[in-house]
């Protein structure tokens, strides 16, 4: 229960209308304890020569009873289960709320699977926990107290007996409902098999096809299909117990009234309006019986659901504005410096950078080239603080950008990513996205200079296009211009362009080039790029290889060094050449 | 099922569906007498609860009133029979019913999974492989609940309201019509309520597919919020959708708060007029007390069987929504078809002829243009070319993934598309540029679980591409298991593994498309010999990588924008300076470099 614990201020903040709950939860209860009081005297009044008015009485009595009864009812639900949904909305929030302050490396480290699991099913456990599972048990409680004691004052012994085979029913549901929660889980994860199978089987078709083992492929499929079958049966095995021994628990306790009480009856020790009232209120208890045994399990369950959230909530932050966070700083200029930098993704990771010192001042425009895994993204991911060095500084202005306002750094910064990112909405509100005010001059500026105006115009909306699923599919060198524009339309002071070309023809990227010379011209720019045309006319050239900078300097004093960069520059010549043949 | 969010194809409601009922039925076919049988059943077991009221009628009006303890315990011991009985038979029929939908979806599963694989690969190029999977898996699965519970379990609630009505009426019929005088409100009610939730609970689950499909993409795309700086922004916009999804489920709590309660009080009237009605005729002694009573019990009886029958027809709706998409894929016929008759072939020798061959993948985009080879049995040719020159395609068309255009293939002189494609594929071996591996053994993905292929020649074949000495120091060996497509494996350790896997076939034709991926020189030994070794004695097609393999070859094709350009050896086409010269400075000449380094 102590993970539970953590939901105790959202009770607070809502125990208003959680006690309103528990109020209407008792009147309720009275109202439906009366029902039965009511048919007992109307029976007994039958064997005593009572007048039909005083029938019709009754007959509205019992009615009037349920119709309170039922109101009440009404306002639990709009009380108690209404909050579970408040709290649930407010828990959600939160989750969200630090889920979005977590460092790229605890989304690098969880699946995107993963973190979904814990926003949706935990969330949802803990929900039940807080709806269903506190109304029932508080509606349970507060019945069974006023039931049994009205059920002891008209008979003691017969009480007893016939709600002795209720306490099993509550265990038995608490007992086959954590049976069927586990194998239920056994379930889930054979059907999880059976569908990473077929995912497998679908994804290595080809291989499939050319060994032509479609017939065995379907053998084995069909016996995953049947293991799923087996373990469905042995789910309904217990399932199907639920039902008959609810009937038989409680047909049980009917049975002990009619035969105990009748024993009774004709030792004129009670009446038959008694008799008929214990059977109605047999029939109150039940649910409540049964709620109680399910109730535990939800607890259970939402308590291992808490304690998964404790632990994200536990994660730490990482990359925050601390303690050593110079406010004052308001803008950037852009003189960048690598002092020494280290990095690695772990403790006992290799060092993906090793001993960085690089200088890039205001205004001019390096280019990183290196093979695949050279370290070149890792290195520009330093510098708006998406990982912090290992060791080493990084400076901005002369300040260590740990010291600079994380806002403040990230929004002189713009990063064009490799692999373009673009939500599923209009073109309009993705290229603004960096915007805090729509303006549209910017977008349509950015636009062109990332030579994309013309055909977002011809798409069906266009700049109202929405874009991804649920719309039309760019294509890689769209996408990648589109994410071109919209880091160009915050203005950065400083541009990094992370390879972000590698889908864009080389016709229209030496276009787009040629627009950005005077966009750049008095910004800082670090171009990634793994060809030459594109990176030919920086201020400064730097190749990386095995997480250290190998060559340096321009495109004509790095051709004369026959290193990595012209044995490059002669392929892509070559290249070149076979195009055109 | 963490990715159930992904499944945002909503299950609307689909309006009955005569026709797709009647295909679904026909799957019950196989298991009709079953199915006659549990219905038959169900009137008996149907009859257990209804009988007991009517029996503690006779125990009051009989036994108690006349002070009998002998027939009030004849009546105890004969409703704890039929509870008994009752509990037993219930459990059964449940059992029973459910094995037999688990039957008929495992048999529609299996079903549709066969077709799957007898789909051409066109048909995978073009769909999505999730979109297959979620048919396969969560489409069936939805249909779970109409064949297990759904059409023999609707007899059970249909045959209970029978027999309850049945002994009420035995009882008295007066009162009976006004005691189910409330019935209709009940059932309007109910299936009103069901409506409605229904209704909101579509409304949720839309709510809740945007939150989700927005979690899951801003989850995705965190880097991008924050390196926007939009944290704050986005927390806005998330909670005007968590916002809406708790007004959605608001609003749903809104019918259930008012269901429940409304069918008590519907009882309430129900048990008001019995006194009234019935306790009048009780004065006049037209009607006994025992009547009342088990009239009293009646009224509780009757919610549950209604409320399940308003349950099963939803369940029908969804099944109408999901079998639609099944039978659409199972009516999707994109086969590669045999020829009518097909002719034999055996004892293959391994010659392969291309004659003017066209083939594209889209009208009017050849990616091959009339491409003439011939190669001999047991030599070896090597395709080179730049990417997109149409490599791939040549093994495409070879083996019958695509039908060509235009043109002839001929291996051993008879055109492929007069061949069974089994018999075909079963001459040819491929190996892919990325290794593909099953879960399973290492022992199962060199024999592709082919039982047929014994051990030792599973042993051997492993041995003779080197792959032995790396299976060897697993802890397992030969039954080490393949995780998640070999990640445990390093990359050329794979390569090794599918030479091993198409040597333990020993085709006569071999398609080897060589990986580009780098590898350690000590590896990179391993391969070059491993390649040599599985080119003996074989027709080969190397689409090559190694500057090795290109000089062993007995003939290399130059393949450049779907065209043969150049043809000829080693020696041969570098001295031309055409296209192969400059591929081979270009992907080959440092492998020179590095061996002599």
């Amino acid at each position: 229960m102590k993970n539970l614990y953590t939901l105790k201020k959202y009770f607070v903040r809502y125990k208003k209308k959680l006690f309103l709950g528990i109020l209407f939860i008792l009147l309720s209860n009275i109202g439906t304890v009366y029902i039965p009081l009511f048919l007992r005297d109307a029976i007994n009044g039958l064997q005593n020569q009572i007048s039909l008015e005083k029938l019709l009485y009754y007959c509205i009595l019992i009615i009037g009873a349920s119709a309170v009864a039922g109101f009440f009812r009404f306002l639990i639900r709009e009380t108690i289960i209404v909050v579970s949904r408040e709290i649930e909305f407010d828990l959600r929030k939160d989750f969200w709320k630090h889920i979005q302050k977590l460092p790229l490396r605890y989304f690098q480290n969880n699946s995107t699977g993963n973190v979904m699991a814990h926003a949706t099913n935990d969330i949802n456990a803990v929900r039940t926990f807080l709806g269903p599972a506190v109304m029932y048990s508080l509606d349970t409680s507060v019945r069974l107290i006023i039931v049994i004691s009205i059920m002891i004052s008209l008979n003691f012994s017969l009480t007893i007996y016939s709600l002795l085979p209720l306490p099993i029913l509550s265990f038995l549901v608490y007992k086959v409902s954590s049976i069927i929660h586990f194998k239920f889980t056994k379930i889930q994860e054979k059907f999880s098999e059976l569908t990473t199978k077929a995912q497998e089987n679908f994804s290595g078709i080809r291989v499939v096809k050319s060994y032509v083992r479609e017939e065995n492929e379907i053998l084995k499929f069909n016996e995953i299909s049947k293991d799923y079958l087996k373990k469905n049966m042995n789910l309904v095995k217990t399932q199907a117990l639920f039902y008959p021994l609810l009937f038989l628990i409680t047909g049980l306790s009917i049975i002990i009234v009619i035969w105990l009480g009748g024993i009774k009856v004709i030792e004129n020790q009670l009446d038959l309006g008694e008799i008929t009232a214990f059977i109605v209120y047999l029939g109150i208890l039940i649910w409540p019986m049964i709620a109680f045994g399910w109730v535990i399990n939800i607890i259970q369950q939402g308590e291992a659901s808490m304690k998964r959230l404790n632990k994200i909530y536990s994660e730490p932050f990482e990359i925050t504005d601390s303690e050593n966070t110079d406010y004052s700083i308001k803008d950037l200029k852009g003189d960048i410096e690598f002092k020494d930098v280290t990095f690695k993704y772990g403790n006992n990771l290799p060092k993906i950078l090793d001993g960085i010192n690089l200088k890039i001042p205001h205004g001019s425009t390096l280019a990183i080239m290196g093979f695949t895994g050279a370290g070149k993204t890792s290195l520009i991911n330093l510098i708006p603080r998406l990982y912090d060095c290992t060791e080493g500084k990084i400076l901005i202005d002369g300040k260590n950008i740990k010291e600079i306002p994380l806002n403040i750094l990230r929004s002189n910064i713009g990063l064009v990513q490799q692999e373009a990112f673009l939500f599923s909405d209009t073109i309009k509100n993705n290229l603004s996205y960096g915007l805090d005010d729509f303006e549209e001059n910017k977008i349509f500026n950015a636009a062109k200079l990332s030579n994309l105006d013309e055909e977002i115009n011809s798409f069906p909306n266009g700049y109202e296009t929405i874009m991804g699923e649920r719309g039309i599919t760019l294509s890689g060198g769209q996408k990648q211009r589109a994410s071109l524009a919209r880091a160009l339309v915050t203005n950065p002071q400083i541009l990094i362009l992370d390879d972000s070309f590698s889908a864009v023809d080389t016709h229209t990227e030496e276009q787009i080039l040629k627009n950005l010379i005077d966009y750049t011209h008095n910004r800082t720019t670090i171009i990634i790029s793994h060809r030459i045309s594109t990176v030919k006319n920086a201020d400064k050239i730097i190749v990386l290889n095995n997480s250290k900078i190998v060559e340096e300097g321009t495109h004509d004093q790095l051709l004369a060094k026959e290193g990595i960069y012209s044995d490059l520059h002669f392929k892509q010549l070559l290249e070149k050449e076979l195009e055109e043949i | 099922m963490a990715n159930d969010y992904k499944k945002e194809e909503e299950i609307l409601g689909k309006a009955y569906d005569s026709k797709l009922m009647k295909r679904l039925l026909s799957y019950t076919k196989p298991y009709k007498k079953y199915i006659i049988f549990a219905i038959l059943m169900n009137i008996v077991v149907a009859s257990l609860g209804p009988i007991r009221p009517y029996l503690t009628k006779i125990a009051v009006d009989d036994y108690i009133a006349n002070s009998d303890y002998k027939g009030l315990m004849i009546i105890g011991l004969l409703l704890l029979a039929s509870l008994l009985f009752q509990a037993v038979m219930q459990y059964f029929l449940i059992y029973f019913t459910e094995y037999l939908g688990q039957k008929i979806i495992y048999d529609l599963r299996s079903q549709i999974y066969s077709h799957v694989q007898k789909l051409a690969l066109k048909f995978f190029d073009r769909t999505p492989i999730g979109r297959i999977v979620t048919r396969v898996t969560n489409d069936i699965e939805s249909l779970n609940a109409l064949f297990s519970s759904g059409i023999v379990m609707v007899f059970s609630d249909i045959f209970i309201i029978l027999w309850i009505f049945g002994f009420m009426f035995f009882l008295d019929v007066n009162l009976s019509l006004v005691t189910l005088s409330v019935l209709p409100f009940l059932f309007y009610g109910t299936f009103l309520f069901r409506r409605k939730v229904r209704e909101s609970y579509r409304d949720v689950r839309l709510h809740l597919a945007r939150l989700n499909s927005y979690m899951q993409e801003h989850i995705t795309g965190m880097n991008v919020v924050q390196i926007f700086n939009k944290e704050k922004s986005e927390l806005k916009k998330f909670s005007s959708i968590n916002n809406d999804y708790r007004k959605a489920n608001i609003k749903s709590i809104f019918y259930y708060a008012v269901f429940f309660p409304s069918v008590e009080l519907i009882s309430s009237v129900a048990i008001g007029l019995i006194i009234w009605y019935g306790g009048g005729n009780v004065i006049s002694s037209t009607l006994t007390i025992g009547v009342l009573f088990a009239f009293i019990q009646y009224t509780e009886m009757f919610f549950r069987p209604i409320r399940d029958l308003s349950e099963k027809y939803n369940i029908m709706q969804t099944a109408m929504a999901s079998s639609e998409r099944i039978f659409k894929l199972l009516d999707n016929k994109t086969f590669i078809n045999n020829s009518e008759t097909t002719i034999n072939f055996e004892n293959v020798e391994g010659e392969i002829e291309f004659k003017n061959v066209w083939f594209e993948y889209k009208e009017n985009e050849p990616v091959l243009k009339d491409i003439n080879f011939k190669i001999n049995p047991g030599e070896t040719v090597a395709i080179v070319g730049a990417t997109g020159a149409g490599k791939t395609s040549i093994i495409n068309i070879l083996t019958r993934f695509y039908d060509i255009q235009k043109g002839n293939i001929f291996v051993d002189g008879k055109d492929i598309k007069e061949l069974n494609k089994r018999d075909l594929r079963k001459y040819i071996s491929i190996v892919l540029q990325d290794v593909f591996l099953f879960s399973g053994t290492i022992r199962s993905n060199i024999s592709m679980d082919n039982s047929e292929i014994p051990f030792d020649n599973i042993k051997k074949a492993a041995e003779l591409v080197g792959a032995d000495k790396f299976i060897e120091a697993l802890p397992n060996k030969y039954d080490e298991m393949v995780m998640e497509r070999g990640a445990t494996l390093s990359v050329g350790q794979k390569q090794l593994i599918s030479f091993a896997r198409a040597l333990a076939y020993n085709p006569q034709i071999l398609i080897l498309d060589e990986a580009t991926s780098s590898v350690d020189t000590e590896t990179e030994g391993l391969i070059q010999k491993a390649i040599e070794k599985l080119l003996v004695g074989r027709t080969a097609i190397v689409i090559a990588h190694r500057l090795s393999t290109i000089q062993n070859a007995d003939k290399i094709i130059v393949l450049h924008k779907g065209e043969i350009r150049e043809t000829g050896n080693h020696q041969e086409l570098l001295a031309k300076k055409g296209i192969y010269y400059k591929l081979y400075q270009l992907q080959y000449k440092d492998q020179e470099i590095n061996k002599s380094a």
